[in-house]
């Protein structure tokens, strides 16, 4: 079975005015379709023709792991978003969590924000659970994904200049202080 | 003393249609700026201030990753400008072009691997041409690296650097990276590439 792309549970102007119409369309149609074609034409004939995108991302290597990785970060880079669901943050084991690791939901903003706004280059920060239970933040470089290192994704923000350039330039803060608007938090409560 | 933000030898729209004016503007007062303005910070009360930008990269191992990605900033950049003309684009001439063809066999030939370099170059950075004691070799370095970093895979002196950051191309380009590529060698100025080799 080869790759596929995602479709998104949202409309292309569903995010607006935080990501643009135009961005979503290169960013879903352009940017994460050549990803999923690369990853098909890189696995034929070798041992990741039938893997899964974990199995990818945990031992592929080069231009099979970017591509796989990729894939992976952007469905689940869109799969995060939801109109008008912003704040909803109820009573969760990830609430509990949020307060017990950063003292609050304002904080732990902060702190993804802050990584996001000093990663250099392309790359993704994430919200991460770790095999204790505990919430932690990383920065991963270029393609690079938390599940190779044995920890699970909760919240990923994409901080390739590609996610936002069209709409916010070089204003990498703007991007990020407006990328919180659209969070579903309940599909983050359901990752924890 | 500290570095400054050189000025552009020709207009913001001088490199149109394969540049266009609004990126040229932002790369240059925004990213161009913050990449000075942040390497000057990164320096100030250092032994790093009394050094040339060659000297500093030279042995950037040793200094903090802020110089290294503000370093390199600041002179890729310098060098990205220079080589860029509204009256580029052609083929290179004399010991230029008589060292690319001993070296990569033909000026298309170089043309290919440089433009694979470049569109191969997975997330930031820039692709290069480098002159190597004699020799010319095309590499590339992730984010702001380059040739004159010891930490550089393929070390040397840059003859040729090409931004294949997003912010470079994405406001005309968006994905299609291989077309700015394209259109950068209509705007290469080979006087001042020249004048870089000899």
């Amino acid at each position: 079975m080869p790759f596929e792309l995602p479709k998104l549970n949202y409309a292309y102007e569903a995010l607006e005015p935080v990501i643009s119409k135009k961005t979503l369309e290169f960013h879903h149609d352009k940017h994460h379709a050549a990803y999923v074609n690369n990853l098909n034409n890189l696995v034929k004939g070798t041992k990741f023709e039938n893997a899964t995108l974990e199995s990818i991302i945990k031992e592929a290597e080069g231009g099979i792991f970017n591509n796989g990785a990729q894939v992976w970060n952007h469905t689940f880079y869109f799969e995060q978003f939801g109109k008008d669901k912003f704040d909803l943050l109820k009573d969760s084991p990830f609430s509990d969590a949020v307060y017990r690791d950063f003292g609050s939901l304002d904080i732990l903003k902060d702190k993804i924000t802050t990584a996001a706004k000093t990663l250099f280059g392309s790359g993704w920060v994430w919200l991460v659970k770790k095999a204790d239970g505990k919430l932690d933040i990383i920065q991963t470089s270029n393609a690079a994904n938390p599940l190779r290192d044995g920890l699970k994704p909760i919240l990923t923000c994409d901080v390739w200049e590609h996610a936002y350039y069209i709409d916010y330039q070089n204003r990498r803060p703007d991007y990020l202080e407006n990328f919180w608007k659209i969070i579903d938090w309940e599909i983050i409560c359901e990752r924890y | 003393m500290s570095f400054e933000l050189p000025k552009l030898n020709y207009a913001y729209d001088a490199l149109e249609p394969n540049i266009d004016a609004k990126t040229m503007e932002i790369h240059h007062t925004k990213h161009h700026a913050a990449y000075t303005n942040n390497l000057n910070n990164a320096i100030k009360d250092s032994a790093l201030v009394n050094k040339s930008i060659e000297e500093i990269l030279t042995n950037i191992s040793k200094h903090p990753i802020a110089v290294r990605n503000n370093g390199g900033g600041f002179y890729n950049h310098n060098l990205f400008w220079e080589i860029m003309s509204p009256n580029g684009g052609g083929q290179p001439k004399g010991d230029l072009l008589n060292a690319i063809n001993r070296d990569f066999s033909s000026f298309d030939k170089f043309k290919e691997l440089f433009n694979n370099a470049a569109a191969t170059r997975f997330g930031s950075g820039w692709a290069w041409l480098v002159k190597q004691g004699d020799k010319l070799i095309v590499s590339s370095t992730p984010n702001q690296d380059n040739p004159l970093m010891d930490v550089a895979e393929v070390k040397g002196t840059p003859i040729i650097g090409l931004d294949v950051w997003e912010h470079a191309y994405y406001l005309k380009y968006q994905n299609r990276r291989p077309e700015y590529i394209e259109a950068f060698w209509n705007v290469i100025d080979w006087d001042v590439v020249s004048k870089r080799f000899a």
